[in-house]
């Protein structure tokens, strides 16, 4: 395929322009509610009342922003989304981190230490990652009731933590088993034991499925809705559900301007995390583990 | 170093797969055994048990006078050079070689030494910065030694370590891997499919097939004198030839050579009193391609007054010139063989060539058993 369009140079044929035509027109497709919301935050609500959905914002604000960070009604309060941007990120962090780590040991364990019933435990883990997050509300419920940690931050790391291992260990699981036995065997010989041959061997390769991991983890927490609804009290809301609040909020008028500032940065963090990272991903998922 | 015994060794998989069927060998300490086989044949496995890498079923291991059976495998003193070289992507060379030795806990003064000299052994002073993905087939192989090497271990283990490399660097390092044996007379069990590294490089060869030593010996004993049909056509290249034919009594026994129609005799010189009880049944022959050869050599290599090689003449099928010989095939007792050929007697495609049988040498094989006929004990 990329022969042939090398192979034509750079002859401007009706073929290529039709090509680029449709690539051009779908791009324009699905940048314009980026486009939309990038400049109704920034237009004031008059023009939004009076103008056209598409118009460029006459005299562009950022009152809006500043707005949204720190001063929308998210139901009661009236203090923005910036302290439901920390909780967020108090959740988001430790929680990627660590099922990231778990998923990466159980990974090392089901690739290079296999042990009776090694099958029935991944098994079960490609089935969790097929659990709707509806089933397992009520359950985990009790569990963090139990564990008197509803209505936390920390309740809703675990939930996740438990959510994601499933997904991490997989992702870690089937990158591992790129990297050949004979090389933990070796070190096997050389004397290393479990924790030394990971610490030492595995992990030092881990780098591009580790960037995978967060990237996938960070999008699906920081993303979730309704864990963070169900299992977040008044002071742990995450951002998404704020910014439910915000927009659903029904008095006074509908602010087009803060509730777009709001959701985008509400949306922000995934997409620097995507440009940040982003080149691992498909590294990551494509490359095995040790070259040559 | 140290001396190896494996004692009547099974391996049973759970699936009730037998890999290994009875297993029993040993060497002593300074000696050099391949285990050679096909694939399947058990060989890496059995490799892999004196490593301690997969447990043992039944029987024992016993490297010097230690029963290793239960012993894990950093405790048994062995080092292990692998087919893929096994090194590690993110070290160095030096930290590759260094990293056992920092396990055991070697002060850091003494692992640079011993990398120093073990770099310098084998050549490679100038890589030890370098990462493996930097390095050549060879050089990565060389690195897979030193790391050996460095450990200083009692017992040798090698998987297949040349099978990764192109057929020139394979014959170098065939040769670096020799001297190293000579120089450090170490213990090195070798595990390889290709039965030339197994002439070469062995002092005792155990060829194995579907979990079975066929038969335990010296390179030149296994070639002269193999057991059965398996080893025979297995070491010695090109193969040895079997040939179907009745053994003829003409006072002593005669082979009988059938060839484009016409049936010539071949005298075996001083048959061994088992190969009498075979005359007037069928037999198979087995002569190597270099004692089937032009009548013109075979008359200046004569060794004994007593017996000269039976001379046919026969229709040359196709040559293969190798340069120091010829190949020539043609067409006996229904099989192409294989003929050692000195150039000079430039045979040629469709022509005509004498040839000489060398029986001196000839052994033969019971049709039924595929056992050598004369076999003293099994």
């Amino acid at each position: 395929m990329a022969a042939e369009f090398h192979g034509e140079g750079g002859r401007i044929t009706p073929g290529r322009i039709a090509i680029y035509a449709l690539l051009v027109l779908v791009a324009l497709y699905y940048l314009a509610p980026l486009y939309v919301m990038l400049t109704t935050s920034v237009k004031t609500l008059d023009q939004i009342r009076q103008g056209n959905l598409l118009d460029f914002p006459l005299a562009p604000t950022t009152a809006a922003w500043s707005k949204a960070w720190s001063g929308a009604c998210t139901g009661v309060r009236c203090e923005g989304l910036a302290p439901y941007f920390w909780n967020s990120m108090q959740m988001v962090i430790p929680a990627v981190l660590i099922s990231s780590l778990i998923g990466s040991l159980n990974g090392y364990v089901l690739a290079h230490w296999r042990f009776p019933g090694h099958n029935v435990v991944f098994t079960a883990l490609m089935v969790g990652c097929f659990i709707p997050f509806q089933v397992v509300i009520l359950p985990m419920a009790r569990v963090l009731g139990m564990a008197d940690l509803a209505n936390t931050t920390t309740g809703l790391v675990l939930v996740h933590i438990v959510y994601g291992i499933a997904f991490t260990t997989l992702f870690f699981r089937n990158y591992y088993v790129t990297v050949p036995d004979e090389l933990v065997n070796a070190a096997r010989i050389d004397g290393a034991g479990f924790f030394m041959i990971y610490r030492r061997i595995i992990f030092p390769l881990s780098l591009p499925i580790f960037m995978v991991c967060f990237i996938w983890q960070f999008t699906q927490i920081w993303n979730d809705f309704l864990f963070g609804v169900v299992f977040g009290g008044a002071d742990a809301q995450p951002v998404t559900v704020a910014l439910n609040n915000l927009v659903n909020t029904s008095t006074g008028v509908t602010e087009y301007n803060v509730n777009m500032a709001a959701a985008i940065i509400a949306a922000l963090p995934t997409l620097v995390i995507y440009l940040i990272a982003g080149k691992y991903f498909v590294r990551g998922l494509t490359a095995g583990a040790v070259k040559g | 170093m140290a001396s190896l015994t494996i004692r009547n060794v099974r391996k049973v998989y759970p699936n009730g797969a037998e890999i290994l069927k009875g297993i029993d060998l040993d060497i002593e300490d300074g000696q050099f055994l391949i285990l050679v086989g096909g694939s399947g044949c058990g060989k890496s496995t059995l490799l892999n048990m004196i490593a301690g890498l997969e447990s043992v079923s039944e029987g024992q291991i016993c490297i010097g006078d230690r029963v290793v059976n239960d012993v894990p495998p950093k405790e048994r003193d062995i080092a292990m050079v692998f087919q893929s070289y096994a090194l590690y992507p993110t070290m160095t060379v030096r930290e590759n070689i260094s990293f056992g030795l920092g396990i055991r806990k070697v002060p850091k003064p003494e692992q640079e030494k011993i990398v120093a000299r073990v770099a310098e052994t084998l050549q490679m002073t100038h890589l030890l910065d370098r990462k493996p993905a930097m390095l050549s087939g060879g050089q990565r192989q060389r690195v897979a030694m030193g790391r050996a090497i460095a450990r200083d271990p009692s017992l040798f283990l090698f998987d297949e370590p040349l099978s990764n490399l192109d057929a020139k660097l394979r014959v170098e390092m065939r040769a670096e891997i020799k001297l190293l044996h000579q120089r450090l007379g170490a213990t090195i069990v070798y595990v390889t499919h290709d039965q030339i590294e197994a002439m070469t490089l062995g002092d005792r060869i155990a060829v194995m097939r579907d979990g079975v030593v066929q038969q335990f010996g010296s390179p030149q004993e296994i070639y002269d004198h193999p057991t059965n049909l398996y080893v025979a056509g297995f070491i010695g290249s090109p193969s040895m030839n079997f040939l179907r034919g009745k053994l003829v009594d003409q006072n002593g026994p005669v082979f009988a050579l059938e060839h484009g129609g016409r049936t010539a005799l071949l005298p075996v010189p001083t048959p061994s009193a088992a190969l009498l009880k075979w005359l007037g049944k069928e037999v198979i022959l087995g002569i190597r391609p270099e004692h089937v050869t032009d009548a013109d050599s075979a008359r200046r290599a004569v060794t004994s007054a007593d017996y000269h090689p039976t001379e046919v003449d026969c229709r040359v099928e196709m040559t293969e010139p190798t340069g120091p010989d010829t190949l020539v095939f043609s067409w006996f007792n229904g099989v192409r063989t294989t003929c050692r050929t000195h150039p000079r007697a430039n045979a040629l495609p469709g022509g005509d060539v004498k040839l000489a049988f060398d029986l001196s040498k000839a052994v033969f094989f019971d049709p039924e058993t595929e056992l050598r006929i004369g076999l003293t004990s099994v």
